[in-house]
């Protein structure tokens, strides 16, 4: 399998991640809240989530948002990206019949003193005007074609680390 | 509210508390099923060969670390667990504060989490608050680590909760 892998060299800030629509359905809730094992009635009782939450339907779970946030960023860089750090603040919810828009924004990118590539970015995820989850998240990148991120082990692995040296 | 954070809270901060192994061992069915979900493409966790070349073998989506410690649905002969997160629920009671939000959760990811990895966790009080009052009401805000250790002790991630619990205000 050929795979195309974003190297920190073609990434600088401002730069815009493609846009990633998908129409929710009951199934896409349920199914998320299962591969989570999130058995909460509320996502998957219809019946649950409007007599005792009293919203309007189901709704898609945290972890299962972000694993979507996860599939956005690494469609994006190709396999070796590798996520090192994320951060969600929750506002509303995504329910069927929603059309979910995931957009993301570079808003730094630099090497840390163990020479890892990272690109920093501001995601959201938003319904039509609504935001349901603004996210900023931190990916490690290959930062020439030979390097790769997931071999880092032990203290070559950092994903909290400032400051950066600064890349683009 | 007092501005004296009770004593035994004040020794809960930075102790390792409700230490607990994941019921399962990490394992690739709830991977595809997670990537399903999502339509995750990703050949890493498709294809053995692309996992073999990147990662020394198989592993499984970061951000799926809280899964692996779900408790089952319903298991024989189960007694009372500790819920997610039972330092937050500890800290509503302990400090009188009826009703809570989580403002804001941060994860950090440290070394992969492979099939066949028995994973462990704790939940550690980082910080409180002095009495604050927001829109909601009066009360504290905290920071919970829960942090995922593997069978070897390296760390495979932190997750960072900052809740505010508090009282409406009458």
């Amino acid at each position: 399998m050929s795979v195309e892998n974003l190297t920190l060299g073609r990434i600088e800030a401002g730069q815009v991640v493609p846009e990633l629509a998908y129409d929710v359905t009951a199934t896409t809730v349920v199914l998320g809240a299962l591969a989570s094992r999130d058995w909460r009635p509320m996502h998957h009782d219809k019946d649950f989530a409007v007599n005792r939450n009293g919203v309007q339907d189901i709704f898609l779970n945290t972890p299962n948002q972000a694993a979507w946030f996860e599939r956005y960023l690494t469609d994006w860089t190709g396999p070796k990206g590798r996520i090192g750090k994320i951060q969600f603040r929750m506002k509303a919810s995504v329910f069927p019949g929603d059309r979910m828009v995931f957009k993301g924004t570079v808003t730094r990118t630099g090497t840390d003193d163990q020479g890892c590539g990272w690109v920093d970015l501001d995601v959201n995820l938003s319904v039509g005007d609504r935001t349901v989850t603004d996210c900023t998240a931190r990916l490690a990148v290959p930062t020439d074609d030979d390097d790769n991120p997931w071999q880092r082990r032990g203290d070559a692995w950092q994903p909290g680390q400032e400051p950066l040296t600064p890349g683009r | 509210m007092s501005e004296e954070l009770p004593a035994e809270v004040e020794g809960w901060i930075g102790e390792k508390r409700y230490e607990e192994a994941g019921e399962f061992p990490v394992e690739m069915g709830y991977v595809y099923t997670t990537c399903a979900s999502v339509e995750n493409g990703n050949p890493l966790y498709w294809d053995e060969k692309v996992a073999q070349d990147l990662a020394g073998g198989p592993v499984a989506p970061p951000t799926m670390i809280s899964a692996w410690f779900r408790p089952h649905f319903w298991a024989p002969g189960r007694t009372e667990q500790a819920q997610p997160l039972q330092v937050h629920f500890d800290l509503k009671e302990k400090l009188g504060l009826p009703e809570a939000v989580m403002t804001d959760n941060t994860i950090t990811f440290g070394e992969p989490v492979r099939p066949g990895d028995r994973l462990r966790t704790h939940q550690l009080l980082r910080s409180v608050s002095t009495p604050k009052t927001t829109k909601l009401g009066s009360g504290r805000f905290w920071v919970i680590d829960v942090v995922y250790e593997n069978q070897n002790g390296e760390h495979v991630g932190t997750e960072s909760y900052t809740g505010f619990g508090y009282r409406r205000d009458s």
